[in-house]
């Protein structure tokens, strides 16, 4: 950015000058003003409307532990919440390292079978999020018979966030210097260990912020849910009943159409969950110097 | 011995997404193409009628929606994206930048049920009030969708801006062109392959979107008449049906996600092989 300024540095006199000899640039670059506007004015909307109207609504009672049709507290809704967040993560994050380990460590340049993994995966982050709900419906609920379970749920949430976790892992292991290997390999350590006690902790904030994207998609996810997991209201009491998550929950109250108070107040909660969520990954991914 | 062990299970994991999507092709064609067989291909994915409970399953209305939601989406999105990327690689003060691009990714982060919601209790209003109708139908949610996509464009038409050549923009100035025409004709064209990428991968968001495009389409199985009218998507059929569906009926949901899956992998395959091309 100083680079460019440095080459056209122009005084707003200039400019000005500049301006009236050439309209048509006054006019681009009123454009390109005015777009970033309305972008800034519609997140501006968005959020302020929403805050606006839902903390009002947020009221003591929707934090307690029962649910029931005179008190549609979200309470439970925010413990399944963090208990298909956790299990998604234990399932999805060990796999997702585990194979962008493979791809930069351990595939030999001109491995077969490492373009096949990025197609895949690649399809993988493409798929709406219905079709992955429809998939975790008709393999976890009625192929395996497990029914509406909140562990099909994380099941089907695992496989959609698992390029996200490849994809952030595999940046962040490419960006540990080779000096670092070729030190750890000079001092008689075999792959295994270089891989799991000089590459991986110095890539761990690069893949940290991944991992709390991704629990930002699990967090704001509906669709891929609904089948896979039900919209049973309370809290689930073991992997294999049903449980709805706070996006579900707000899809439901907005469904039923008659809780619209709660459905501001349940629009709060989740928007700061994933505001602080998305800027504590930008956080941490600021830290760890990657892009 | 342990070291091999390792590999093996290293490996196991990178083949994991060739199962997940091996799987997911295997469970949704197996589930939906017996229903298109029964219905007869053509009069299910030409079928103007969907009536279930006449047995008439025709999709052509869905698809139909689902290409004019995502076409008005990419109207409103795609200019809007490009010209914000600009702003961003070539306007922006660097002081700005640091508040701007933190708020666009923002956007992204917002769950779609969100932005339903919004559509629902702003967008539907404002257009009811404009326009007369309910307020639902394709441009509301052709808006709402526009918005959707927003970070997705501007986020891969800034990278690819910025990875043109500084000599580009130097070359146009020393010809004595302004710096905005500098940028739009000089700089913008070069990336032009990248930034087209981008708009594939926003068809790709937009078609897939359920929960915000069933809360401001209205939802009536019908080829929309004008822009004003109700509209249903693909993702929106199944979402409202899938409930209390059975049979043949389910079977023609799933059906309609198998159409939805061809579209997106189509939509897939156009994107890398764009994306091969502009790297």
């Amino acid at each position: 950015m100083d680079e460019k300024k440095a080459i056209n540095r122009l005084s707003f006199g200039e400019r000005m000058k500049n301006y009236k000899r050439n309209p048509f640039s006054l006019f681009l670059a009123a454009l390109v003003v005015l777009s970033a506007v309305i972008t800034l004015a519609v997140l501006a909307a968005l959020l302020l409307y929403i805050l606006a109207k839902g903390i009002p609504n947020l009221k003591p009672e929707l934090f307690e532990w029962e649910y029931n049709t005179t008190n549609v507290s979200m309470m439970p809704a925010i413990i399944n919440t963090l208990t298909i967040t956790v299990m998604t993560l234990l399932l999805a994050v060990p796999a997702g390292i585990f194979a962008a380990i493979y791809l930069v460590e351990y595939a030999k340049r001109g491995n077969q079978f490492v373009p096949v993994v990025r197609m895949t995966t690649e399809t993988l982050s493409g798929i709406p999020s219905i079709v992955f709900g429809l998939f975790g419906y008709l393999f976890f609920n009625i192929y395996l018979g497990w029914g509406y379970s909140i562990l099909g749920g994380a099941l089907t949430l695992a496989i959609m966030v698992l390029p996200l976790i490849m994809r952030t892992t595999e940046e962040a292991l490419r960006s540990v210097p080779d000096s670092f290997r070729e030190g750890s390999f000079g001092l008689g350590a075999g792959k295994l260990r270089t891989v799991f006690q000089v590459v991986l902790p110095s890539a761990v904030p690069g893949i940290l912020a991944g991992v709390i994207l991704a629990v930002g998609r699990i967090v704001g996810e509906t669709a891929a849910l609904l089948y896979p997991a039900g919209t049973a209201a309370e809290v689930a009491d073991g992997f294999f009943s049903s449980g709805r998550t706070l996006a579900v929950h707000m899809y439901a109250l907005l469904n039923e159409g008659l809780y619209m108070e709660q459905a501001y107040a349940t629009a709060v909660i989740l928007l700061v969950m994933v505001v602080g969520i998305n800027a504590l990954s930008a956080f941490i991914a600021k830290k760890a110097g990657v892009k | 011995m342990k070291e091999k062990v390792m590999k093996w299970v290293f490996l196991a994991a990178a083949a994991l997404s060739i199962l997940a999507v091996a799987l997911i092709c295997l469970f949704l064609f197996a589930n939906g193409i017996p229903a298109i067989a029964e219905i007869g291909a053509f009069d299910f994915l030409l079928g103007q009628k969907w009536k279930p409970s006449n047995d008439i399953y025709g999709i052509f209305p869905m698809i139909v929606g689902s290409i004019y939601v995502t076409a008005g989406a990419i109207l409103i999105g795609v200019p809007l994206g490009i010209l914000c990327a600009v702003f961003l690689a070539w306007f922006c003060p660097k002081k700005l930048y640091k508040i701007i691009k933190p708020a666009i990714e923002l956007l992204a982060g917002i769950p779609s049920i969100v932005y339903g919601f919004f559509g629902l209790v702003v967008l539907v209003p404002i257009m009811q009030d404009i326009f007369g109708g309910s307020g639902k139908g394709v441009l509301t949610a052709s808006i709402l969708l526009g918005i959707m996509i927003l970070p997705t464009i501007i986020g891969v038409s800034e990278s690819n801006i910025r990875a043109v050549p500084m000599s580009y923009y130097e070359g146009s100035l020393g010809l004595g062109a302004t710096h905005e025409r500098s940028v739009f004709f000089a700089v913008l064209p070069a990336a032009k392959q990248g930034i087209f990428a981008g708009v594939i991968l926003g068809i790709g968001r937009a078609i897939g979107e359920t929960m915000a495009v069933i809360m401001v389409a209205g939802n009536q199985a019908i080829i929309p008449g004008s822009i004003f009218s109700g509209v249903r998507t693909m993702t929106a059929n199944i979402v409202m049906e899938m409930g209390y569906a059975a049979d043949l009926h389910r079977e023609a949901l799933l059906a309609t996600a198998v159409v939805l899956f061809v579209f997106i992998l189509i939509i897939n395959l156009c994107f890398s092989m764009l994306k091969r091309r502009a790297d």
